[in-house]
C-alpha cells in the first residue's frame, strides 16, 4: 500500500440540493445483509456501491451496482487475508466518501480500508446483540466514526450510540 | 409445505432431527435447508442452501416457517407474512458463541406472528396447530429516528 491518500470523492448535487456522496455499503448475506437492505433509505439519494458475500443476493434485492467478496470469519487467517485483500482493492476502487456497515467482519475490514483513505464510517451492530455489542462491533469501534447499536440497554453499557432499531 | 432453515452460519442438528422426527409423524412435506451436513435425515427434503433467487418464494409458498433465531428469518417471514417458530440455538449445546439467540428469542416473542419454541414439544405443538398467525410488517417505532441518525450524518459530511 505505498499509494498516498487519494480524497474521497463527493460530487454532484443531488435533486433536493444536498451533495451527492459515494457510499460503499457492505454486509456479509444473511441477517446482516438484510439489516442493510433496512437502512437503505437513509443513504438513497447518494451514490450507492454495494458488497456483499453471496452470489445473487445483491441482485435479487436490487441493489446494483455490487462486488461480491470472499467470505471470512476470524477463525480462518488465510480466507481473513483473501478478503481483506478483496476488500482493500474495492476502497481504493470505489474511494467511497461514507462507508457502512451491518457486520460481520468483512465489514469491519471495509470501515478500516475506508477511513484509512479518508472515508467517515458508520458501523450499525446487528439488531441480533441485544446484550453486548457484536464481536465484530468491538473490533468496529475504533474504525468507526458513528458507532451505533440497536439497543438502549447495550449503549448504556458501552460507550455506542443508540438511535433506534430495524426491528 | 412446512420450511427449515437454519442459516448459513452453523449446523443446527439438535432442530434438523427434531423436524425430521415431526416429518415421520406427518403427511405434510417438510422441506429443510442444512447447510453443509445434509445426511441422516430421512423424513424430509434437504437443501444444502436455498439460493437468493427462490428463497422467498420458497417462504411463500410453505404454511409455516421453523428457523434458528436469526435476524434475516425473522425479517424475512415479517417481509412475506409467513407464521414463523424460532427455535433458538443455545450456547450450552454448543449451537452458537454464546446465548444471543435465547435473548434474540425473548425480545422478539411479543411480535406479532413470531411463537417461540423452547424445546422439543413446543416445536411440535407449535407446528401443528392449525390456526398459527403470520408475522406482520409492522416496524419497530424507532426506525425512523435510526435512518433519521445516518442520513444525517451522511449528509453532515459525518458528524
Amino acid at each position: 500500500m505505498t499509494d498516498t491518500k487519494a480524497a474521497p470523492q463527493a460530487s454532484g448535487e443531488a435533486s433536493s440540493g444536498r451533495q451527492t456522496k459515494k457510499v460503499l455499503a457492505i454486509a456479509s448475506a444473511g441477517g446482516h445483509w438484510q439489516q442493510l437492505m433496512m437502512l437503505r433509505p437513509a443513504f438513497a439519494h447518494h451514490d450507492i456501491h454495494f458488497a456483499t458475500t453471496l452470489p445473487g443476493l445483491a441482485e435479487e434485492f436490487g441493489a446494483e451496482p455490487a462486488t461480491l467478496i470472499p467470505d471470512c470469519n476470524r477463525n480462518r487467517k488465510l480466507e481473513a487475508a483473501t478478503t481483506a485483500f478483496a476488500i482493500v482493492r474495492l476502497v481504493r476502487r470505489v474511494r467511497p466518501a461514507i462507508v457502512i456497515s451491518t457486520g460481520a467482519l468483512p465489514g469491519v475490514m471495509a470501515l478500516a480500508a475506508g477511513r484509512f483513505w479518508g472515508a467517515r464510517t458508520i458501523w450499525v451492530d446487528s439488531v441480533a446483540n441485544a446484550k453486548e455489542m457484536s464481536m465484530s462491533g468491538k473490533q468496529a469501534r475504533r474504525v468507526a466514526d458513528l458507532w451505533l447499536t440497536q439497543w438502549e440497554d447495550v449503549a448504556e453499557l458501552s460507550d455506542a450510540e443508540f438511535a433506534g432499531a430495524v426491528l | 409445505m412446512i420450511l427449515v432453515t437454519i442459516g448459513m452460519q452453523l449446523p443446527f442438528p439438535r432442530l434438523l432431527t427434531a423436524m425430521d422426527g415431526i416429518a415421520a409423524r406427518t403427511k405434510e412435506p417438510v422441506l429443510a435447508q442444512t447447510g453443509p451436513q445434509r445426511q441422516g435425515y430421512k423424513f424430509m427434503e434437504t437443501l444444502e442452501t436455498i439460493p437468493p433467487s427462490e428463497y422467498e418464494g420458497t417462504f411463500e409458498r410453505s404454511r409455516v416457517v421453523v428457523g434458528h433465531a436469526g435476524i434475516g428469518t425473522i425479517l424475512t417471514a415479517k417481509k412475506i407474512g409467513k407464521p414463523l417458530i424460532i427455535f433458538p440455538r443455545r450456547h450450552s449445546n454448543g449451537e452458537h458463541r454464546n446465548d444471543h439467540q435465547v435473548a434474540t428469542a425473548q425480545h422478539f416473542e411479543a411480535l406479532p406472528g413470531i411463537h417461540i419454541a423452547w424445546d422439543e414439544d413446543d416445536l411440535e405443538k407449535l407446528v401443528h396447530c392449525p390456526s398459527l398467525e403470520g408475522a406482520t410488517a409492522s416496524l419497530n417505532p424507532s426506525y425512523a429516528t435510526l435512518l433519521h441518525r445516518i442520513e444525517s450524518f451522511i449528509d453532515s459530511g459525518g458528524r
